[in-house]
């Protein structure tokens, strides 16, 4: 329990223009956890974890990863992330499977090398993680949408990273098939140890699966545990969040269910 | 026709830069058209036509430039208006399409005006725009084999990177890999194959050689790797096909190797269909 979060985020503010977007966000996530970093829309969801990856430059309070200053850290392969638009790539593109997942790779291996058989096996392994083995020589274009999310997973993950991030994940995916898409990120998280941040605008259908929850609404609302976050009832979300949030439906026992 | 070539040395030279060509057009091609920039290559090649006419107006017009081969000029207008191409990509963000015809034209404006002023070339410029079975020299055979050489090399060693970037550039660039750098070698590639396959194919119709037989093969490859296998595959048969015919029939090898290719095309579509529906 000691080990130092894997993100670290100390009173950062961020505004464009004049408005501000975030304010004095102190956020941390640790090592194991699968976050729910949840928001409704233009609530500076994405500009945090633009934020994160570096893409915008953090210009007050400071975010740390794996207890580097961020300015100064380079190991960005044990970061992997899967963006929002990873679904609306060019679906005519004729790759397998195989070789979307295998260009995952690609920096890891190195300029002017081929990939040899320890990274075929890595391949092979990430694609069984996400339940896509029987789909290795397709091409990428010819599977459903929730399917194409899983292979864009399975890229990020077969470089091996800490933590995944993943924005809206679900967007595109068939509301049937959904369920099964979250457990197979906590099947990510808990059998195969990487820490998970999820940005969703939607806390209902993830509220069973997440350990950790942060509600952000240009201020951080809460930040706490799932079992902290279930002691508060809906007035208190209400509040918090700014307006009404849909949790009760979805809200199961979790007895026994210890994370 | 093998007794006829070991007869005729242009015959060799022909169809041995057929078959080269015949693999590299289609191989960068494949990257060309996932990656969306055919109409690059034909930006490229007509720039390519007016450093022929230059090449050819210079070593007509002045002695001391006599050893000039339009080869050469066509090579490095290629591969200057590549950068130019690149340059203006960036210039218009927004309107990255504006490029094409603003070098397309460019070229064809520069070579009408070299061709204009030459006045005298007619032959050899009908055999530049769209190939010759009898053009080709020795020493474009070794020029065109060198090129072959680095295209082939560059691609291997650089494969896994130029699909990324083909993929999804935005990952490509995200995970820290040389980007720029690597589609700037690509697009000088581009420029050095237009250079190479125009003596075969001419220039107008170079083009066609690298995006039609990958046209043909996306419609049953699966995956990319194959998709580049089947593209040379067909690059080769209608090469072939078109070289002999266009030897028999005395035609100019752009048209015949085109047509093959849209044959080809025609039918890789129809045997889809009618897989699909059998």
């Amino acid at each position: 329990m000691n080990q130092p979060p894997i993100i670290e985020i100390n009173n950062v503010s961020y505004r464009y223009d004049r408005d501000n977007v975030l304010e004095n966000i102190q956020l941390s996530v640790p090592k194991g956890a699968f976050l729910g970093l949840v928001g409704p829309n233009g609530s500076g969801k994405s500009t945090l974890l633009k934020l994160i990856l570096g893409l915008l430059k953090v210009k007050e309070g400071e975010i740390f990863l794996f207890d580097t200053p961020q300015k100064s850290f380079k190991s960005w392969d044990r970061i992997g992330f899967v963006s929002q638009k990873a679904n609306s790539f060019n679906t005519g593109f004729p790759a397998t499977v195989y070789e979307v997942v295998a260009s995952g790779l690609t920096k890891k291996v190195g300029l002017f090398r081929l990939p040899g058989s320890k990274e075929k096996q890595e391949i092979k392994a990430a694609v069984e993680a996400v339940g896509m083995e029987q789909f290795l020589t397709r091409n990428i274009g010819e599977l459903s949408g929730g399917q194409q999310q899983r292979v864009f997973i399975a890229r990020a993950i077969v470089s091996k990273p800490d933590i995944l991030i993943l924005d809206e994940p679900t967007v595109g995916v068939d509301s049937k098939n959904v369920q099964s898409f979250y457990e197979m990120l906590s099947y990510l998280n808990k059998k195969m140890d990487i820490t998970l941040l999820l940005v969703t605008h939607d806390i209902g259908i993830i509220s069973d699966k997440v350990t950790h929850v942060a509600c952000l609404n240009k201020y951080l609302h809460f930040h706490g545990s799932m079992k902290q976050f279930e002691t508060l009832d809906e007035t208190d979300l209400s509040d918090l969040y700014g307006h009404g949030i849909h949790l009760l439906e979805h809200h199961h026992d979790h007895q026994g269910a210890d994370v | 026709m093998i007794e006829v070539i070991r007869q005729y040395e242009f015959l060799q030279n022909a169809f041995l830069t057929g078959m080269i060509i015949g693999i590299i057009a289609p191989l960068l091609g494949a990257f060309i058209v996932v990656r969306r920039l055919s109409l690059i290559a034909d930006a490229l090649s007509h720039v390519t036509l007016a450093g022929i006419a230059a090449g050819l107006y210079f070593n007509q017009t002045f002695a001391f430039l006599s050893w000039l081969n339009p080869l050469y000029s066509g090579m490095v207008f290629s591969v200057v208006g590549s950068l130019f191409l690149e340059r203006l990509r960036t210039v218009y963000k927004h309107y990255q399409e504006l490029a094409i015809p603003i070098i397309l034209s460019g070229g064809i404006g520069i070579g009408a005006i070299f061709i204009s002023l030459a006045d005298g070339f007619n032959t050899d410029l009908f055999s530049y725009l769209f190939g010759s079975v009898s053009a080709v020299s020795r020493n474009d055979l070794w020029a065109i084999c060198l090129i072959s050489i680095i295209v082939l090399v560059v691609i291997f060693l650089l494969y896994k990177e130029l699909f990324l970037l083909s993929f999804d550039e935005e990952h490509a660039k995200a995970s820290g890999i040389p980007a720029k750098s690597i589609h700037f070698i690509f697009i000088i590639l581009v420029a050095l194959v237009i250079a190479a396959s125009m003596r075969i194919v001419g220039i107008l119709l170079v083009s066609a050689l690298m995006t039609l037989p990958v046209a043909a093969a996306m419609r049953m490859a699966k995956g990319f790797k194959q998709t580049i296998v089947y593209s040379v595959l067909f690059g080769e048969v209608a090469v072939i096909i078109g070289l002999v015919s266009a030897f028999y029939l005395d035609l100019a090898p752009g048209g015949t190797i085109v047509v093959s290719s849209i044959l080809i095309l025609l039918l890789v579509i129809s045997a889809k269909k009618f897989i699909k529906v059998g």
